[in-house]
């Protein structure tokens, strides 16, 4: 396992297995367009954004900073705790990443870090390869912005039952990546419910209600990790 | 907003979100060795989204019935092994039919 060379995936696989995100990207950030124009940014301003950031939960909050006019330097704290995650992903998947992600391909990889991606690439059971990567990332990254540009066009003429149907797609994606994972390893069960668990004392107790989100995540997501890690430590041919 | 704060706004947001993506991929080249540290990263990701999901999908939608027909379509889908889409679109319609309804 510590010999990787060439990985077997190849881009057409790696298309084949990013239809689906992107297919399922295109309600969510639809979903931003209408909210960002809501929010009087322009068409290609919410568009531009989708394709340059990239993230899901830091979108949705970075709009409302922008709404309500917040600083820089809140901009940048909010987006790194919500955003902070993906370093782990990226820690992860610089692991399994085999001889064909040197150089200026390794600049390129953590653009498409995104919890879908990552899911699908970390779920292989073998190295993941920049051709593999690219042909990943391509139909997502033109799902999230081709989403976010027809919100932005069509959401104002989209009735509200519609587009409140469409609030849940982010969640329901979420909830497609968790599930199967725990289903192929069960301590993942364990690692849910814990997740959960502290999510709502944080949600429900008034005093820790006041935590922002993007701490909250970070806080639950942290500890139940550490749970599970010390509690069922994974073994190398499972990782 | 002026065109001038959103390139600010859009500045620090993106170059946040590629740094933290960037940065550990760039710096940590060594294969980790440690079985707890291994682990845990193992555990991160379905641990963050899981606490990004609920409570949170409950208010998703508006409703919290529809929200919650949503919700058990999409574990109902995801433990059956439907990809992504499938779960996605599905639950989607789930709220959008409870919503008709009721």
């Amino acid at each position: 396992m510590d010999n990787w060379t060439h990985s077997s995936l190849s881009l057409k696989e790696g298309l084949k297995d990013g239809l689906a995100i992107g297919l399922g990207y295109f309600p969510v950030s639809f979903t931003f367009g209408i909210l960002a124009v809501g929010q009087g940014l322009s068409w290609w301003q919410a568009t531009f954004l989708s394709l340059l950031n990239l993230t899901s939960a830091g979108q949705f909050a970075g709009l409302d900073i922008m709404a309500q006019g917040g600083s820089l330097i809140e901009m940048a704290l909010t987006q790194l705790v919500v955003n902070i995650r993906y370093s782990l992903m990226s820690i992860v998947i610089g692991q399994k990443a085999d001889d064909t992600t040197d150089g200026w391909h390794r600049f390129l990889i953590p653009y498409t870090m995104t919890d879908e991606i990552f899911g699908v690439a970390a779920g292989k059971g073998q190295p993941v390869g920049f051709p593999y990567w690219v042909g990943l990332s391509t139909l997502p990254v033109i799902g999230w912005t081709a989403g976010t540009l027809a919100g932005s066009l069509l959401g104002q003429v989209l009735p509200q039952r519609l587009s409140d149907a469409l609030g849940i797609a982010l969640y329901a994606m979420f909830i497609a990546i968790i599930i199967p994972a725990a289903k192929k390893y069960r301590p993942v069960w364990f690692c849910i419910v814990v997740a959960v668990a502290l999510a709502c004392l944080f949600h429900f107790i008034p005093f820790l209600s006041s935590v922002s989100s993007g701490f909250t995540v970070i806080i639950c997501g942290v500890s139940s990790a550490a749970l599970c890690a010390w509690l069922f430590p994974v073994k190398e041919e499972e990782l | 907003m002026s065109l001038g704060s959103y390139f600010a706004y859009l500045l620090v947001m993106a170059g946040v979100a590629y740094l933290v993506r960037a940065i550990p991929f760039l710096a940590i080249r060594k294969k980790i060795q440690n079985r707890f540290i291994n682990s845990f990263m193992f555990y991160i990701p379905y641990a963050v989204l899981s606490a990004m999901t609920f409570p949170a999908i409950f208010e998703s939608t508006g409703s919290t019935l529809s929200a919650a027909a949503g919700t058990v379509l999409a574990v109902i889908l995801a433990l059956c092994g439907q990809n992504l889409l499938v779960v996605a679109l599905a639950s989607c319609a789930a709220v959008f039919l409870t919503g008709l309804i009721f």
